[in-house]
């Protein structure tokens, strides 16, 4: 380990990280966007789950480098070659939690809303899908941490953000730097890990002791 | 679009199909690391995850695992590997085989876990031994469980395997990274639709052995590369 070259390179490591965090984080956002509509209507004809699941669960199974390198010819070098896969992933995690989460909702809560007056889109909102939240949350953990470490594999077509002191460290048969970039990966994959399970913590009041 | 007529004309090219470059060639590597390192992470993580899920020892160990594993960059540990050790069969195949265990190893040792305990019982009660009760009563209701890790598994290597051309391996990847420092995109293309070709027909193959273990569970797995 060259000690010297870590310390000259931590303005470095903040963009990379930067660039890192947005590339992997941005995918489970827009995933869980087009999760919960997906995942609602799943839950609501059990007839469409089969073929969603299908869908993604196949499309998860392709290789990253590949889409990405596909992918090059319509976005070009931009943070979308990398984003669009990532969503995809992100969108195959998240659609079986949230349908698992909706279907956690036991029966008694949702007749007693419905007793209360809530017509179907509140009880939804305020009902379904906040008990459905510590089930959701666990696809969020998942997706992020592995988004975290595909993201890497986007330097290869240059966009990468840590990932690019891999391709550095290799180009130059430097081992500093990819040491580096695989620490500082596990650290954020921890980082936000943990903000995730503070989170849920927040989001779920009822369930503190 | 583009991408179906770059691929077709590099599939038709007469030159993709001898030699040391040919796809016959490449194909044959990519399922050759595939193979082997499926069989060394199955030798390493099938007799584990029966024994730790048997046993109940080794939760916390196992769980961890698979999250540290989660969180790795493929090509941080496949470059580390080959800065250490240099290019070579077998530094890379260390690191396809340590991405690929925790997949088998969780779903066997959840496998097992899950196994109903009244079954179990039953089956000690009618003075099965240790080994047979493992054998066969824990093994066969984790069958479903252990293919859905195997599965991952292998999708998971497919796609290493994919990267690790770019440290020197050859297989399928070997095009990607060739037409790119060639700056021959039509290579890209062909590398990369081959390569999620060989993705789906191991979906497909997991979705027929499926076909005959209704039981089995849909899970999305967790992907590193």
């Amino acid at each position: 380990m060259n000690w010297q070259w870590v310390r000259d390179h931590i303005p470095d490591f903040a963009d990379k990280l930067g660039l890192h965090t947005y590339l992997s984080v941005m995918p489970v956002l827009y995933g869980l966007l087009i999760a919960i509509p997906l995942g609602v209507a799943c839950a609501r004809w059990p007839r469409l789950y089969p073929p969603v699941t299908g869908l993604t669960s196949t499309l998860y199974a392709l290789p990253s480098v590949a889409l990405f390198m596909l992918l090059l010819d319509v976005t070009g070098l931009s943070n979308a070659t990398v984003i669009i896969p990532l969503t995809v992933y992100s969108l195959a995690v998240l659609v079986p939690n949230v349908v698992d989460g909706l279907r956690s909702v036991p029966e008694p809560v949702r007749q007693s809303a419905a007793a209360m007056g809530f017509g179907p889109v509140r009880r939804l909102v305020q009902v379904e899908l906040p008990v459905a939240v510590p089930v959701v949350m666990a696809g969020l953990r998942i997706a992020t941490v592995s988004n975290i470490s595909v993201v890497s594999v986007g330097a290869l077509v240059g966009i990468g953000g840590l990932g690019q002191l891999f391709t550095d460290g290799l180009q130059r048969d430097f081992m500093t730097p990819i040491v580096c970039g695989i620490v500082l990966t596990v650290l954020l994959a921890i980082a936000f890990d943990g903000l995730l399970v503070l989170g849920l913590r927040f989001l779920t009041p009822w369930a503190r002791p | 679009m583009r991408i179906i007529e770059l691929f077709w004309a590099w599939i038709t090219s007469p030159a993709q199909w001898s030699g040391a470059d040919g796809i016959p060639a490449r194909l044959g590597e990519h399922l050759f690391y595939t193979g082997l390192a499926l069989l060394i992470a199955l030798a390493i993580a099938l007799p584990l995850g029966l024994l730790a899920g048997h046993t109940g020892k080794g939760t916390f160990l196992i769980v961890n695992s698979a999250n540290a594993v989660r969180a790795l960059p493929t090509l941080g540990v496949l470059g580390l590997v080959v800065v250490l050790r240099g290019i070579g069969l077998l530094p890379v195949m260390v690191a396809l085989v340590a991405l690929a265990i925790p997949a088998i190893l969780v779903n066997t040792y959840a496998g097992v876990r899950a196994a109903d305990p009244a079954v179990v019982d039953a089956a000690r009660g009618m003075g099965m031994r240790s080994s047979e009760v493992l054998r066969l009563v824990e093994l066969p209701l984790a069958w479903p469980l252990i293919l859905l890790g195997i599965r991952t598994a292998v999708i998971q290597i497919i796609a290493t395997a994919t990267v690790a051309a770019y440290v020197g391996l050859g297989g399928l990847g070997r095009y990607i990274f060739d037409g790119l420092a060639r700056r021959d995109y039509e290579a890209v293309v062909g590398g990369s639709v081959l390569v999620v070709a060989l993705a789906l027909l191991t979906e497909a193959a997991y979705a027929l052995l499926r076909r005959r273990n209704p039981a089995s569970p849909s899970k999305a797995p967790t992907r590193t590369s």
